[in-house]
């Protein structure tokens, strides 16, 4: 091989050399990181996988919220007006969390079915709400209507 | 009547950047230099009406014009003027018009600061530069006017900007953001003028860097202050989220970073230019890229205003024909040629592109992590998120291998290094940041598992790489510079010697350790606390006492605000007393959690006070972070290498003659020690 090939070739290597970090590293990464979203009415009818991460959203019901007395522990229900399935977080949770608020939590569904979330995201402005969220509320609509039920407005 | 004045203004300025971009370029084409000579006139009057455009909105924002939609939305007569100044880019369209302002700026500057260079390339640079401007100007017409009107009805009042948005952050942010975003498509204009006369040689590339250089150094700005912004004004300390808005700033950093590299070997040895070429294109193509994914709606968060999908599609038709058209011709005109130019395994036109590959890693991984949610929605492959763990996972290795590549790449030479003098060279460093690495990962660590394998276990790895590849550089760029400045008249005088791109380098890479350092000890040293606290408690957070001494109210401007006082103290030495504030802002109805910060060069302690959970109990985050202020101060300081590189005066006295010369002469000779330095 002449010497300006073998330099080509060697920075072609590297190139590929690198590019097979990445690529490997990405699919490592990926494989453990991505999260699902759930809605309520999924998680009830047992679509959501139990102890992987996932991310469950829906607006936080009225009354729903339960805080410890000692500590940051809180426990409310998330719904869709279909369905609801409960959360249990610890932490701070965000300025604009309020009862009829549309939240999305990151964590883990237990083999009790309760969420444990490591994560609760707020709308950050009362003009935008989750897009994720609305999905699910437009999705329960759907069944609702098509059951003949009557949805709450929110 | 203002206000249809600005419309107006932006209407001419329109119509002189679609003459600029057509009158001068043909010229150039048709070796015309009648038509060449419009370029500077065009590009003077298009930058006299956009900044008059500019000047009408800021109008309407103080004198409180709410006829004017844009300034209803944004606006309220409660807020203080400088807040009502930099509103004018708190929404999209007054975001976008500054965008235009940086953009027709720029060309000016480069109508300005090139009269040496041959003026086909002034006409068909700034020519393409036009045609960007055509592109944004219609964009703001057609899509997103700042002038509309609210009549009859107009608006007692404005709608107040969102709170998170009164901070003295945000009026410099966007600004520095936006001068490092359009900075790059002077790169851009270059590389495409360069590609229509094939004319791609070192000379090129001496002209594009120190273009390239400054926007970058605004961009890397723009990104601290977004970062620093949103440490202490989103209120929880964190200061790196991965939020796709923060990647679409970081994608043309990281692609910026590749190119000033790239060009320096372009420039010095006159090979990789079709490489040096491609970044150009492929850092404005992900500059539109940025604007899109921020400006479109398809990622909701504080930069996203009201989503308009007319918006994105336009953005998104904007970046499909600039990367199509220049891809196209990058086709038709990428140089045949094959340089001569020969170079050894372990000489530095190798170590530079070895970084280009490195970078090239990183830019896709944060590409595919904050793209692929986006199509798998688009898709219906089901709404996915990819999260921190994510980015930490796969960026932390690439940027521990970049500071140990660079270590290694500042002793490398042109052409040819011997591999006895660079292991020689290395073997201060390697001891250096080793013994570095080991002290701070033992002193900061806490070992409190039993035994010698509880003892393994609480070693922290990443901590140990990331300060072993941050010292790295530091020692290396030291060891460096002490052999240079060797000198027969005193070291004060080899510094002096030394040029201003050379340390510009240092700066720049003394930066990229700091950043590094700085991130790697606050997250695997820092200590965060969520408690739940009433007035009197007193919570433990590493060496200090956090006292949550009383409650008290105060009224802004335009907020109400609830007011703690916490005393800390360290081994019962008093430290600071802070005052974070949680505050309702009136019209809007919004809480805002404002922190308390004492900052320092070594650490901050932060409180912050979140919602209440009884009738006299708050929920409170105290925060100990460790060298978290490196992250900002490091982005700044390789700021100040990126603008002090271009005050080199290699790029002042050299005129087009020596330009020419130098051009038919690549490859270079012999590269002198003194232009060692890149």
């Amino acid at each position: 091989m002449n010497p300006a090939r073998k330099r080509k070739l060697t920075i072609i290597l590297f190139l590929l050399a690198g590019l097979a970090v990445a690529v490997g590293l990405t699919t490592y990464a990926f494989r453990q990181n991505i999260n699902l979203f759930y809605d309520p009415t999924q998680i009830a009818e047992g679509e959501a996988p139990v102890d992987v991460r996932i991310r469950a959203g829906g607006m936080v019901e009225d009354g729903s919220v339960v805080r410890d007395p000692d500590s940051l522990k809180v426990e409310f229900r998330v719904t869709d007006f279909t369905s609801a399935v409960t959360v249990r977080y610890e932490g701070i949770l965000p300025d604009l969390f309020a009862e009829g608020q549309g939240v999305v939590t990151t964590g883990q569904l237990n083999s009790d079915r309760v969420f444990v979330a490591e994560q609760v995201l707020a709308k950050h402005d009362e003009k935008y709400m989750p897009p994720e969220v609305s999905d699910a509320l437009e999705k329960s609509k759907a069944r609702a209507a098509e059951e003949g039920r009557e949805m709450p407005e929110y | 009547m203002f206000p249809e004045l600005g419309q107006v203004t932006l209407i001419i300025a329109l119509l002189l950047s679609v003459l600029l971009a057509v009158v001068p370029l043909y010229g150039s084409l048709t070796n015309r230099d009648s038509l060449q000579a419009f370029a500077r006139p065009l590009t003077a009057g298009q930058f006299v009406f956009i900044a008059i455009a500019f000047g009408i909105l800021t109008r309407a924002f103080l004198i409180d014009d709410f006829s004017v939609a844009y300034v209803a939305n944004q606006s309220n007569s409660l807020m203080p003027w400088y807040y009502k100044f930099s509103a004018v880019w708190g929404g999209h369209e007054g975001s976008l018009l500054l965008w235009i302002l940086m953009l027709s700026g720029w060309t000016l500057a480069v109508a300005t600061f090139s009269r040496r260079l041959p003026s086909v390339m002034v006409s068909q640079v700034l020519s393409v530069m036009g045609m960007v401007a055509v592109g944004f100007l219609l964009f703001i017409l057609m899509t997103s006017n700042p002038f509309d009107r609210i009549l009859p009805n107009v608006p007692a009042d404005g709608a107040d900007l969102n709170p998170l948005l009164q901070d003295f952050g945000l009026i410099i942010h966007p600004p520095m953001l936006y001068m490092g975003y359009v900075g790059f498509s002077v790169a851009f204009a270059f590389a495409i003028a360069a590609l229509i006369n094939g004319r791609l040689d070192a000379a090129w590339a001496r002209w594009s860097r120190p273009w390239t250089s400054v926007a970058w150094g605004f961009l890397t700005i723009g990104i601290a202050l977004g970062s620093w912004w949103a440490y202490y004004e989103l209120g929880w300390g964190g200061w790196w989220f991965w939020d796709p808005v923060e990647n679409a700033s970081l994608l043309p950093w990281i692609s910026g970073t590749a190119l000033i590299h790239s060009l320096a070997v372009t420039e010095k040895r006159g090979v990789f230019k079709s490489w040096t070429v491609l970044l150009a294109i492929l850092t404005f193509a992900l500059s539109l890229l940025g604007a899109f994914l921020v400006r479109s709606g398809v990622i909701t968060s504080v930069h996203s205003f009201a989503s308009d999908p007319t918006r994105g599609a336009f953005l998104l038709g904007l970046l499909a024909v600039t990367v199509v058209v220049s891809l196209t011709l990058y086709a038709f005109r990428a140089p045949v040629v094959h340089t001569r130019a020969t170079f050894g395994p372990l000489s530095r036109e190798v170590f530079l592109p070895l970084n280009n590959v490195l970078l090239m890693a990183a830019l896709l991984l944060v590409l595919v992590g904050t793209i692929f949610p986006l199509i798998s929605d688009y898709f219906e492959l089901g709404n996915i998120s990819i999260g921190e763990p994510f980015f930490n996972l796969t960026f932390s290795p690439i940027a521990v291998a970049v500071g140990i590549l660079l270590g290694v790449g500042i002793f490398s030479r042109w052409k040819k290094t011997d591999e006895g003098y660079l292991a020689r060279k290395l073997i201060f460093p390697s001891i250096g940041s080793v013994v570095i690495a080991a002290t701070v990962v033992l002193t900061m660590g806490t070992f409190d598992s039993p035994g010698f394998i509880g003892f393994l276990d609480d070693i922290q790895l990443w901590a140990f790489f990331g300060v072993l590849s941050a010292s790295w550089v530091i020692l290396a760029t030291l060891q460096d510079l002490w052999t240079k400045s060797s000198s027969r008249h005193g070291r004060l005088h080899g510094l002096r010697r030394q040029s201003r791109s050379f340390y510009g380098m240092v700066l720049g890479h003394v930066g990229l350790a700091m950043v590094i350092a700085g991130a790697t000890v606050v997250n695997n040293f820092g200590i965060e606390r969520n408690v739940r606290m009433s007035p009197g408690d007193v919570a433990q957070v590493g060496d200090y006492q956090f006292s949550f001494a009383s409650v008290g109210e105060r009224e802004g401007p335009n907020f109400t605000a609830l007011v703690a006082r916490f005393d800390i103290s360290r081994n019962g030495e008093p430290v600071a007393t802070l005052y974070p504030e949680r505050r309702r802002y009136v019209v809007q109805r919004n809480m805002m959690t404002e922190a308390g910060i004492d900052g320092g060069f070594l650490r901050d302690i932060f409180v912050a006070v979140a919602e209440p959970v009884d009738s006299n109990a708050w929920a409170v985050r105290l925060q100990y972070k460790p060298l978290v202020r490196w992250t900002w101060l490091g982005a700044l300081v390789m700021a100040i290498g990126g603008f002090l590189a271009v005050s080199d005066r290699r790029y002042r006295i050299r005129d087009t003659a020596t330009e020419r010369k130098k051009a038919s002469a690549t490859p270079l000779p012999e590269s002198r020690p003194a232009e060692a330095g890149v």
